[in-house]
């Protein structure tokens, strides 16, 4: 593929840049300041037959990107989430798109146990607390908090990530509970409900248009005041200042919270809290997983080039 | 809440039975045990009460010494609230006679397991660090932190396959991790590979989790050799006690790089922690809170009384300890 034209829309990971400047001809968006930005794009156009995205909100690929590259033939994803491309556009235009499933599965379902446990057991607290010198100043106490296994854990979205969620909470004795319909696992139909018969909440669900705002005002005040509400799917599923109300006037037990309404702005309220683990979406921040979703993205780049069938399609 | 009352008088017969307090009793077990016993300081104790005394409860890690033991020929029974008991002279128990101990038995198992997972997590996934750099604003302005390091797949050693141990194992072998363990002798029924020493295990481990019992035989169990044989990648988690690590050694194998990070919730001089600790961010750092839940110390106070009444009535103790 040393003839394609691919561009990258902002570093992502040094090695997979490296690779696509080694096997293709390499592109950078952020070579061109802000404001030159569409100059860039209209000096390159006729080059471009490819772009890489990264994730999350704002990752890049909507339509205005994609009628500005007449020759564009694929966006590739490193992420597993594509809410940040217009596929409505890109179906119009014939562009293909894949991202990066499976491989960051156990990551992210790591993570989000992990935030599960670091929530209610306040251990990122713990850590600042005995940093700071209070466990010495107060001669050795620290307050109470609660158990986490064996709790009732409701997981909203039961896709590979939910799944291997619920494997993992299993090994806790936690009874299994899932907005979704699967065998052996109780069905709640609605959010609200699956709400009230849990003690922690995880999100997992894909980034879709009927996801948004799924954990609302009512699913908060049904999680209540010993709840525990934790995010690896999108800012977007949650009503963030309703959440943020709720965990500072104690209504919401606590949260562990990967992902943001818009990332990188997190509420200073958030900030004030001892409730709350707070993460920079790094559900699949790991050299191994990183590694993978590269050569995932470069060999979906390297069918595409060879007219092979795609790896991981979703258009 | 003030604990009970002690009483000196002698010769006090009434109903409740008489128990020594090696240190004043904590809220949650003085409501427990409200109005069942007659309490009295062992420091406080008169004659009376030293020549009657059967029993001695011993609140939290207050250090119990031989020559605290042979001032109460009567003794028969000590009731730990703990279930380490690194703090009790068990050789002094050992060599007086019709002497029994109880601890907390398995009603923190659950809760210090659980807390084991939450640091393993916390620092391979650099959780608190990257909490850390969240807070101080530096997502925003430096942008992604640095990457970590993936749980599932890891090799997991155990050190000490006990009730919390076994409880470890089967959570972190839900996370997809491969269990393997070493203890006193194998336990034939469990499913997870043996090594026959700490330092064998820790080569086999990414990750080395202490849950076993401070004793003569464990102290700096986990010496400069274990920690080499654990590895630059390898990382220490450690919620059994301070004492079953070489401290300074620790502290000069994280900062030369010999080992790749540790979470900690006990040290060698509570509540003293290293101050070339604070420094780093590969270490999530903890105050000896594992079994701090409201869970826990229901549990526990459930045990001591159940061991209190059970030996009133001249029936089996509920957590008896092999001395």
């Amino acid at each position: 593929m040393e003839s394609l034209g691919v561009l990258l829309l902002r570093p992502l990971d040094t090695y997979l840049e490296q690779e696509l400047d080694r096997r293709c001809r390499l592109l950078r968006l952020w070579d061109a300041p802000h404001d030159r930005r569409g100059e860039f794009l209209r000096a390159h156009a006729l080059s471009i037959r490819a772009v890489v995205t990264g994730g999350g909100s704002g990752a890049g690929g909507d339509a205005e990107l994609i009628d500005a590259l007449p020759r564009l033939e694929i966006i590739v994803c490193y992420a597993v989430g594509f809410d940040h491309v217009d596929l409505t556009r890109c179906r119009e235009r014939g562009v293909r798109v894949t991202n990066t499933p499976d491989v960051l599965t156990d990551d992210v379902a790591d993570l989000a146990v992990g935030l599960a446990i670091d929530a209610p057991r306040r251990i990122p607290h713990a850590d600042r607390y005995v940093r700071a010198g209070l466990w010495k100043a107060n001669n050795g106490y620290y307050g109470l908090t609660n158990q986490f296994s064996g709790k009732r854990v409701g997981i909203i979205g039961l896709g590979r990530i939910g799944l291997a969620i619920a494997k993992r909470v299993e090994g806790f004795g936690c009874p299994r509970t899932r907005q979704q319909a699967y065998p052996n696992y109780t069905y709640l139909p609605t959010v609200v409900q699956l709400a009230a018969v849990s003690d922690g909440l995880v999100v997992a669900c894909s980034p879709k248009e009927q996801s948004r705002g799924i954990v609302s005002r009512e699913v908060i005040e049904a999680l209540g005041p010993r709840g525990v509400l934790v995010n690896v799917g999108r800012g977007a599923h949650v009503d963030q200042p309703e959440l943020v109300a709720a965990l500072a006037e104690g209504r919401l037990g606590g949260a562990g919270l990967d992902v943001f309404e818009a990332e990188s702005d997190v509420p200073q309220v958030l900030m004030a809290l001892d409730n709350v683990v707070l993460a920079p979406h790094m559900g699949s921040g790991t050299r191994e997983t990183r590694k993978a979703m590269a050569d995932l993205v470069l060999a979906n780049l390297e069918a595409h080039a060879l007219s092979k069938p795609l790896l991981t399609p979703v258009v | 809440m003030p604990p009970p009352a002690a009483h000196g008088a002698a010769g006090a017969a009434g109903d409740k039975p008489l128990v020594l307090l090696a240190q004043p009793l904590f809220p949650n077990f003085a409501a427990a045990l409200e109005g069942r016993y007659r309490f009295v300081l062992a420091g406080d104790a008169d004659a009376a009460t030293v020549a009657e005394a059967r029993v001695l409860l011993v609140p939290g890690l207050v250090a119990v010494t031989a020559d605290l033991i042979d001032r109460f020929p009567a003794l028969e029974l000590m009731v730990a609230t703990s279930v380490g008991l690194d703090h009790v002279d068990l050789r002094a128990c050992r060599h007086r006679r019709g002497l029994a101990v109880t601890n907390a038995g398995v009603a923190f198992s659950v809760d210090t397991a659980d807390y084991a997972v939450g640091l393993v997590v916390a620092v391979l996934r650099r959780v608190a660090a990257a909490e850390a750099h969240l807070r101080r604003g530096a997502w925003a302005t430096d942008g992604e932190f640095p990457l970590a390091t993936k749980v599932s797949g890891k090799r997991v050693g155990i050190l000490g396959l006990g009730s919390i141990g076994t409880l470890v194992a089967r959570r972190l072998a839900a996370f997809g991790c491969r269990i393997a363990y070493n203890s006193r002798s194998p336990k034939p029924s469990c499913p997870y590979e043996f090594y026959p020493t700490a330092r064998a295990l820790a080569a086999a481990s990414d990750v080395l989790v202490l849950s076993c019992a401070l004793t003569e035989e464990t102290r700096r169990v986990v010496d400069r050799g274990v920690m080499e044989a654990l590895g630059a990648g390898g990382v220490l988690v450690n919620v059994g006690r301070g004492g079953l690590v070489d401290e300074p050694e620790l502290v000069r194998c994280l900062q030369e790089g010999v080992i790749g990070g540790a979470g900690l919730d006990v040290y060698e001089d509570e509540p003293e922690v290293p101050p070339e600790l604070l420094a780093m961010d590969n270490v999530v750092l903890s105050g000896h809170r594992a079994v701090l839940t409201a869970e826990s110390m229901r549990g526990v106070a459930e045990v001591v009384a159940g061991n209190l009444e059970a030996f009133f009535a001249g029936r089996p103790l509920l957590s008896p300890v092999t001395l």
